[in-house]
């Protein structure tokens, strides 16, 4: 991957990853996080991980990211005001987790060695082979306790589905008021 | 390295403008296939300086489909409601129109050409996850239909939007199982190599196609990749009579025909679909790399340069044949109903593809990996 394109994309993924924060309404936000992910899953691709680099794009950008968007139109989430004085406890923590970040990427910073020589990649380096592989062999527990958590997860939701009567009723008024309140905001 | 450079482009300019005529070329196949379903003329004006007239030939009215009407459209008022999301609003065609045309970059045109020194691959992008690379720009295209939904405030677009956002993301899961279980038997994500794989012959005679390996695959795929292009029978999202014409009620012009040329530019990428996964890609029946090997034991050995011609044209031809077979099936069906829709999606279409799947692995582990 050529440094110009990577000092590109890394520009474009802090600048997008500032638009989920910065940004009032919450469907841009998504947006800027969809963004975000897709130059990571890009960044991947450059550097020789393709598999991953697609799965990411397909996991959550194609999946996730959507069921954000519908998080927020069926829950109706509006456009933030900004307040002219924040909550003091939060502003309290935020600042700790803040600083113990700032710290945390100084440590890395100092602890990484001027010019990391970097070393030849195996030849079937981030092909799907050698990540079956890894993850049959060497992560293989972790990796069928994931599936068990995320089947769990399958079970859990259709149990809470089910037991809500006339779902679909909810959903459809839900809906229209959020339209209905689109057009006040508008 | 400068002819490199240019192969690739003109490798890329190929593809594109091929997808982009078939395109326009599709509207004229839906107006006048509906016609003829319809017992209808259909499309007959504008005959250019009475050219065709003159050359005794019957007036097609493809200059009026493909030429005014696609001016006609450009041409209109290019409308933005009060209230929309300017931005969001101006941005959703493309997003929608982008990933299809994106997906094309994988399209295995034709095997490996020789010209020279120089040894070229046909397809414009060679990646060895293709499959994948297919399965993630599909998966971004969910995002100018839902944008466009949502940035025209209109509850109409928004529950169009919401509908093809649905509809999309839950028959994606059945199109990724039925390219998982070809990409399973064949042993490969890459599409080159899927093609290959489908070269030869079963029996002596028979082309070893993988509709033969994988058929409920195929109709797997054709279903959901059906559904995906939001069409009749599925096309739930634009429901006239119910939504106005749903996610893009409130697009005109330009605009308009963009999402137009999407629906149409995804109706050529399913058929592309299709054609590599279950059509042996540019396999032409018995043309191997030297000539064609007759099933009676006659040869006709033909050069490189025209196997290569004679692939590209076996593709497109496919894909074009493909596109037809669609076409009459929108023109055949009528619409689901909403919950009919999910039951297919959820409870018929993914529970055939895992099944199919297992199994898949199951023979391809016992009779060891092809």
């Amino acid at each position: 991957m050529p440094v110009w394109l990577f000092i590109f994309l890394a520009a474009l993924a802090v600048i997008s990853a500032l638009g989920v924060i910065l940004q009032r309404n919450p469907v841009h936000c998504v947006l800027a996080l969809a963004l975000v992910l897709i130059d990571m899953g890009i960044l991947f691709i450059g550097l020789g991980a393709e598999t991953v680099g697609f799965l990411q794009i397909i996991v959550y950008v194609g999946a996730i990211m959507v069921l954000f968007l519908f998080v927020i139109w069926l829950l109706n989430i509006q456009t933030e005001e900004r307040t002219s004085e924040g909550h003091l406890g939060l502003k309290f923590f935020g600042a700790i987790a803040a600083a113990a970040l700032i710290a945390e990427f100084f440590a890395i910073f100092l602890n990484t060695p001027a010019a990391m020589t970097p070393r030849p990649l195996p030849v079937d380096y981030g092909s799907i082979a050698s990540l079956a592989h890894l993850l049959f062999s060497s992560y293989l527990v972790a990796f069928e306790v994931t599936s068990v958590l995320l089947l769990a997860a399958i079970v859990g939701a259709i149990a809470l589905a089910r037991r809500v009567q006339r779902a679909g009723e909810t959903v459809i008024h839900q809906l229209s008021s959020s339209v209905t309140s689109t057009e006040k905001a508008a | 390295m400068f002819i490199e450079l240019l192969i690739g482009a003109i490798k890329a300019i190929v593809v594109v403008l091929v997808v982009l005529n078939l395109t326009a070329l599709m509207l004229w196949f839906e107006r006048k296939g509906a016609a003829l379903i319809q017992d209808r003329i259909g499309a007959n004006r504008a005959n250019v300086l009475g050219i065709g007239k003159r050359l005794g030939m019957p007036n097609f009215g493809m200059v009026n489909t493909i030429l005014c009407d696609p001016i006609k459209m450009f041409m209109k008022e290019d409308f933005v409601p009060d209230g929309a999301d300017h931005f969001l609003h101006g941005l959703a065609p493309f997003l929608a129109l982008f990933p299809v045309i994106v997906t094309f970059a994988v399209a295995p045109m034709s095997d490996i050409l020789r010209i020279g020194r120089y040894t070229i691959d046909l397809q414009p992008a060679n990646l060895n996850v293709g499959a994948l690379y297919i399965l993630a720009t599909i998966g971004i295209g969910v995002y100018g239909v839902a944008l466009s939904g949502w940035s025209s405030n209109n509850r109409w677009a928004l529950l169009g939007g919401i509908r093809a956002t649905a509809q999309m993301i839950s028959y994606e899961i059945a199109l990724g199982l039925a390219i998982l279980a070809v990409v399973v038997s064949y042993g490969s994500l890459d599409l080159q190599t899927i093609c290959r794989h489908q070269g030869g012959v079963w029996f002596g005679f028979l082309p070893r196609w993988g509709i033969l390996l994988q058929p409920v695959s195929f109709i797997l795929l054709m279903v959901a990749g059906m559904a995906e292009s939001k069409r009749v029978p599925f096309d739930l999202p634009e429901a006239e009579s119910e939504l106005i014409a749903g996610y893009f009620t409130e697009y005109s012009g330009g605009k308009q025909a963009v999402f137009m040329m999407t629906d149409f530019a995804e109706v050529v990428l399913v058929a592309m679909l299709a054609t590599t996964f279950f059509f042996g890609g540019w396999q032409v029946p018995w043309l191997y790399r030297d000539g064609f090997h007759f099933p009676g034991g006659g040869h006709l050995l033909v050069p490189n340069l025209i196997v290569a011609v004679l692939e590209f044209i076996a593709f497109w031809v496919k894909v074009v044949v493909l596109c037809w077979l669609q076409i009459l099936v929108r023109w055949t069906l009528p619409r689901f109903r909403y919950d009919q829709l999910m039951r297919l999606g959820w409870k018929g279409l993914v529970p055939i593809g895992l099944a199919n799947l297992v199994v898949t692995a199951f023979v391809v582990v016992v009779a060891g990996a092809k």
